[in-house]
């Protein structure tokens, strides 16, 4: 142990030896490591999601969202393409676009009308070659002022699915290879081809570390015991058929359920919270359609590292965006949709089921509610350390959810980066 | 986009008699109810009380709290998204059952209502709304703004919401919201 003086507030998370299975409080309190975090997890080596090609389908379609903390557009230009820029003008720094989506056939910055493509080439400079005023030529830009080299910065974008990542890392690896087979496997499923149709959006500001999220959807331990809205209606069920899955970093992963049918719920729930009798009031909250494409499982949650959370809970698909903002809070973005072939019945039964999601949600309020109380107590004492010891403290895929071994996993990859170099 | 009369306006267009349209005026009484029943909606869920919550509605009301960009872009997406008083009171028991969460009070604070129409035993009005949330040991914040958008109803039991709709101008919910606003 070391001495008391030392140990309140550390300089540096403090792990115990190599393992992953007891993480430092500081890992989510310091804003140095924080800064190190949107570097090396949001700025490079790694794709962030920013939207869905459905937000903007007509040419000069754009959104504003960002990039861990950077604000960016996501626009499809005049021919169809899709392209991210960042939100900063070249000249002074501005972030001038202010309105979230909208239509546009260029960007001009209100400051001092520079303008830009949709792709973010630089095309005009008001005054470039100076004002001519009796007979000479005031002021104007240098003679070797170039509009090619003072674009804005336009990152690299990979779509797949209906989905748009993007990376500032003009060198990142694909996004297939980013995401690795097993993930993939999960994320083409989902995003398997048909046009999406967006339903809208849910907003909410967590006071807590953008990284608890990521563990939230990493951690199978807590639904039936949190949620027990899940549980009381039969939803969760310890006979559940699960898997969990990461990529070979242990940066992604995806937990897979299929919902137990045998035996009496109560016999097999093992929940001292489950009410057999309890019924809804009204069940189109759980009037639930097995869909074709779901291929078995009834639930999947995919933890893309670092920027988003893919949903599907029986009927109700949704992206999660996760945005950083300091290493106490996050912007927690629910993109709900559907698909071109629903029928007006399936989008009201996504409709309908979108209340268990969100920030009032049935299961999800709860969510944000011990994020933010966990954030409280490792400001208080970051010396401390979570615990996160369920199925042992390796890490490795199971054929179950009684483990936390995606939490291990994930800091395993996190220290493999963060401390590379130091 | 959207403006609220023309939302309004195409909400309620086709239903109705078009003989049954009134100018937009209550006699005294109906507008003392309607005040009267905006004030105790509000009383009601600063006090927690979720069944008398419940009772405030008709059997297939309509309860939706939805963001204002959701409604003025025409996306279907709500918050919270109730059709029934069924599921009103399936609300209130996943408060006081299931849902955890931080405790805190809520305070409502209500403009005057804009009736924007009126027919025999149906009043169509809106009013602003602010709701301040306190937490225990914690400062006071706002916590939702917006405006609700409501039609009621002349029931035998007295007037009831047949729909209200709380478009909320908040751009974040500040973490969690357990309660209706």
């Amino acid at each position: 142990m070391a001495s008391i003086a030392s140990s309140a507030i550390p300089d540096s998370p403090q792990w115990q030896g190599d393992g992953t299975s007891r993480i430092p409080f500081s890992v989510y309190t310091s804003d140095q490591l924080h800064r190190r975090e949107l570097e090396r997890f949001f700025y490079r080596k790694h794709w962030s999601y920013v939207g869905l090609e459905a937000e903007i389908p007509n040419q000069g379609d754009f959104k504003r969202t960002v990039v861990g903390e950077r604000s960016v557009l996501l626009v499809r230009d005049k021919q169809g393409a899709v392209h991210v820029v960042e939100n900063v003008c070249a000249h002074r720094g501005m972030q001038f676009c202010r309105e979230r989506h909208g239509n546009r056939s260029e960007f001009t910055c209100p400051y001092h009308q520079w303008s830009y493509t949709l792709s973010g080439d630089l095309q005009g400079v008001p005054f470039r070659r100076g004002v001519r005023q009796d007979g000479k030529v005031n002021g104007g830009m240098p003679a070797d002022f170039d509009l090619k080299q003072n674009g804005l910065t336009q990152l690299k974008v990979a779509c797949r699915g209906g989905v748009v990542f993007a990376s500032f890392d003009h060198d990142v690896e694909s996004l297939e290879d980013f995401m690795g087979p097993a993930i993939l496997f999960y994320f083409d499923r989902l995003f398997n081809g048909r046009k999406l149709k967006i339903l809208g959006y849910n907003r909410q500001r967590i006071p807590g570390n953008w990284k608890l999220m990521q563990e939230n959807i990493k951690d199978p331990y807590h639904p039936g015991l949190l949620h027990t809205w899940f549980v009381t209606f039969g939803l969760w069920r310890a006979d559940n058929k699960s898997e969990l899955k990461m990529d070979k970093h242990h940066r992604h992963a995806a937990m897979i359920s299929t919902r137990g049918q045998s035996g009496k719920a109560e016999q097999v729930t093992q929940v001292s919270s489950f009410k057999e009798s309890m019924q809804l009031q009204d069940d189109r909250f759980l009037d639930i359609v097995p869909e074709a494409w779901w291929g078995g499982p009834s639930a999947v949650m995919t933890t893309l590292f670092p920027s988003v959370i893919l949903q599907q809970q029986v009927n109700s698909v949704s992206t999660r965006h996760i945005q950083p903002d300091g290493h106490g809070a996050f912007n927690f973005e629910w993109t709900h949709f559907g698909f071109e072939d629903d029928d007006a019945a399936m989008t009201k039964r996504r409709l309908r089921q979108a209340n268990l999601f969100g920030p009032a949600g049935f299961v999800s309020a709860d969510d944000g509610e011990v994020i933010e109380f966990s954030q409280r107590a490792f400001e208080s004492k970051p010396a401390h350390h979570t615990l996160a010891e369920l199925g042992g403290r390796e890490v490795g895929d199971t054929d179950h959810m009684v483990t936390e071994t995606l939490i291990r996993g994930m800091y395993r990859y996190w220290r493999e980066v963060m401390e590379d170099g130091k | 986009m959207n403006t609220a009369t023309s939302a309004v306006g195409s909400r309620s267009s086709g239903t109705g008699d078009a003989g049954d349209r009134q100018p937009l005026r209550l006699n005294p009484q109906d507008y003392q109810d309607l005040t009267q029943m905006l004030a105790t909606y509000a009383a009601l869920v600063d006090a927690a009380d979720w069944d008398a919550w419940v009772a405030m509605f008709t059997d297939d009301c309509i309860y939706k709290l939805i963001p204002r960009e959701n409604y003025e872009r025409g996306l279907p997406l709500a918050t919270m998204d109730f059709e029934s008083k069924g599921m009103l009171m399936d609300r209130a028991y996943a408060i006081r059952e299931t849902l955890f969460h931080d405790p805190y009070y809520q305070r409502h604070v209500i403009g005057a209502p804009r009736v924007l129409e009126v027919a025999a035993d149906r009043i169509v009005c809106e009013s602003n709304y602010a709701v301040f949330r306190t937490k225990l040991s914690e400062l006071t914040q706002v916590f939702n703004v917006g405006r609700y958008l409501d039609t009621v109803v002349r029931t035998e039991a007295g007037w009831r919401f047949a729909s209200r709709l709380c478009i909320y101008d908040s751009e974040m919910i500040p973490n969690s919201i357990i309660y209706p606003v």
